[in-house]
């Protein structure tokens, strides 16, 4: 190659590169929706206000919207993801630092376009990609029941994200590559239960956003990959498709107790970022809590165990030779509440091998329900576990995990535990 | 035989090692101030520092502990020579019955190993674990917060920077 034909490819490619920044900026160039006055909150529609109230509960917006110890909706909590933290936004009606001055326009292009009042692109750790699904009628009454709320004048801290994502134009480039909303039509052969499930799954609950796997640019996998499980604050959530790891069967009826009290007494109490989940579902609808059983049911209807629950394995024998120093450190931590006959099992919750952990085919929640306990997620009176964090160390932890695996596990072999141990300690903090 | 280091010293004792650490503290080694209630970690009286962390003692194997050291409020002074903690506790009168007392001593001192400038929240969820039954959780409160002073620290708004 000449000097001269090398320089000309190197200004073309220039060029080129300039040419689709260009055109990514005017595409990504969406004006701003001038500010309104706080609407009055004595304006709304009573009915509208509590049907929002049940569709927040549903989507679980206080989840991201509320940082601990912090005020409901007020934002600040810390969406961890590869490629930095996004903190939640304050969705109360205050005039600078939340949405006050954000028309029902402005609030229904950030939920279903991911578009700010100030014309500014949103994360999709904001799941839009499901609330692009929403009625009219629906956003009108989330709209609602937001602008009532208490404001709070508060601002969440900044974004910390690696660059140079901190410019969100980049974000039309994503859109265009994942974000592509098709209406939910209604499958007739379904009863209406079941597509009013898939209605509030699909959108406002966003169920897949961790349940599904993700990504490079971490966009969610579709098709044969949907609700193949995923990965949520430091947590596994496993698949609920045909590859449910559970080894009790996810009937409508288990479903629906397990989303209302936060524990299943075929299966576990819900762990991790599912306890909030339970919680909001425990003071949501009754019958679109029965839906979305309905919808989930469904989608593991094929699983292992909904053809045939197999009989619990308890390999206790096999299991102390193999890992005598769990074995000891289960007696002596564990047992008081887990062995066959403790109080607690006798009150009637599910013994180890219930739940689906030890199942799953990687050991992070075992690890983390070890690490962090359990917390009554739904009444002060629900499940309970200690946490252990502070009392064993990474190599007692993984002495356990690999005992329990050994005497109740099903699935692939855990190895390099302690290792995994350490990691699930790191980002958990 | 298991060693452990407890309150600065070395002890001895021939159990199993899966026997929990407030088993052996309270009947091979006679420290009675950390107390059973309910063996499941959920009431907080057997509560004990390990490597200044604090842990349910009912539920921590003996064997588990290896060379990090143990603290009971044994450790933490005497009755004629009470620790800051403890002598926040009786200035405040922080105790009723008394039976959750040792742990939540030995709670607030963790805390205050930590940071002397703690945030009321940080207090609160430090010392949330342990339940008391007599309802003095006002002056339990008060006293984590006279002894985070006797320290030369105290509790701070988060608002507010500290010099």
């Amino acid at each position: 190659m000449t000097k001269a034909c090398a320089l000309k490819l190197f200004v073309t490619m220039v060029a080129l590169v300039l040419a689709a920044l260009v055109v990514l900026l005017v595409m990504a160039h969406r004006p701003a929706i001038a500010p309104i006055a706080r609407p009055d909150p004595r304006g709304f529609d009573p009915g509208a206000i509590a049907r929002g109230a049940n569709l927040a509960r549903l989507g679980n917006c206080v989840s991201c919207h509320q940082a601990a110890g912090g005020r409901p909706y007020a934002g600040g909590y810390p969406v961890k993801t590869p490629f930095g933290t996004i903190h939640g936004s304050n969705i109360t009606p205050d005039a600078t630092t939340g949405i006050g001055g954000w028309s029902r326009t402005a609030f229904a292009q950030a939920m279903r376009e991911g578009v700010g009042r100030d014309g500014s692109h949103l994360y999709p750790a904001f799941p839009y990609t499901h609330y692009a699904g929403v009625t009219d009628g629906d956003i009108d009454a989330l709209y609602a029941f937001l602008m009532t709320r208490p404001a709070v004048h508060a601002t969440p801290p900044a974004n910390d994200l690696i660059p140079p994502l901190g410019f969100r134009p980049l974000l039309a480039g994503w859109k265009l590559l994942f974000f592509h909303p098709r209406p939910l039509g209604a499958v007739r052969s379904q009863s209406a239960a079941w597509n009013r499930g898939r209605y509030i799954g699909e959108t406002l609950a966003h169920c897949s956003a961790c349940h599904s796997p993700r990504g490079l640019l971490q966009q969610e996998k579709r098709g044969d990959a949907a609700y193949d499980g995923g990965w949520s604050g430091g947590w596994y959530a496993p698949p609920i498709n045909p590859r449910s790891p559970a080894v009790r069967a996810w009937t409508p009826e288990r479903l629906y107790a397990y989303f209302r009290t936060g524990l299943s007494r075929h299966h576990a109490a819900a762990a991790g970022p599912m306890g909030p989940v339970t919680y909001n579902l425990a003071r949501a609808a009754p019958a679109d809590v029965h839906a979305l059983a309905t919808y989930y049911a469904w989608w593991m209807r094929d699983a292992p165990a909904a053809r045939a629950e197999p009989p619990l394995p308890d390999r206790r024998a096999l299991a102390e030779r193999q890992h005598r120093d769990g074995a000891r450190l289960y007696a002596g931590a564990c047992a008081t509440c887990h062995e066959p006959g403790a109080p607690m099992v006798v009150a009637g919750r599910p013994v180890l091998p219930l739940g689906t952990p030890l199942h799953e085919d990687n050991p992070r929640d075992t690890i983390q329900i070890i690490l962090q306990g359990l917390r009554p997620p739904v009444e002060a009176s629900g499940p309970y576990m200690p946490a252990y964090a502070d009392a064993l160390t990474d190599r007692q932890i993984a002495d356990i995990v690999g005992y329990l695996k050994a005497r109740h596990g099903t699935g692939p072999a855990w190895t390099d535990l302690e290792d995994k141990v350490a990691k699930a300690r790191k980002e958990s903090r | 035989m298991i060693k452990l280091k407890i309150n600065g010293a070395v002890a001895r004792a021939d159990v199993d090692p899966a026997t929990p650490l407030l088993y052996v503290l309270r009947d091979d080694l006679g420290l009675h101030a950390a107390k059973f209630g309910c063996g499941l970690g959920q009431c907080g009286s057997c509560t004990v520092l390990v490597d200044d962390r604090p842990v349910f003692a009912c539920l921590l194997p003996v064997g588990a502990i290896g060379t990090r050291a143990v603290t009971t409020v044994e450790g933490l002074g005497t009755a004629e020579a009470p620790g800051t903690v403890q002598r926040a506790f009786l200035d405040e009168q922080a105790g009723q019955c008394g039976y959750c007392i040792p742990g939540m001593i030995a709670r607030a001192e963790g805390l205050l190993r930590r940071t002397t400038t703690p945030t009321e929240e940080e207090v609160r969820s430090a010392m949330a674990p342990s339940l008391c039954r007599c309802g003095t959780h006002m002056r339990i409160l008060r006293a984590v917060r006279r002894a985070a002073a006797a320290r030369g620290g105290g509790v701070v708004d988060p608002a507010e920077p500290v010099a």
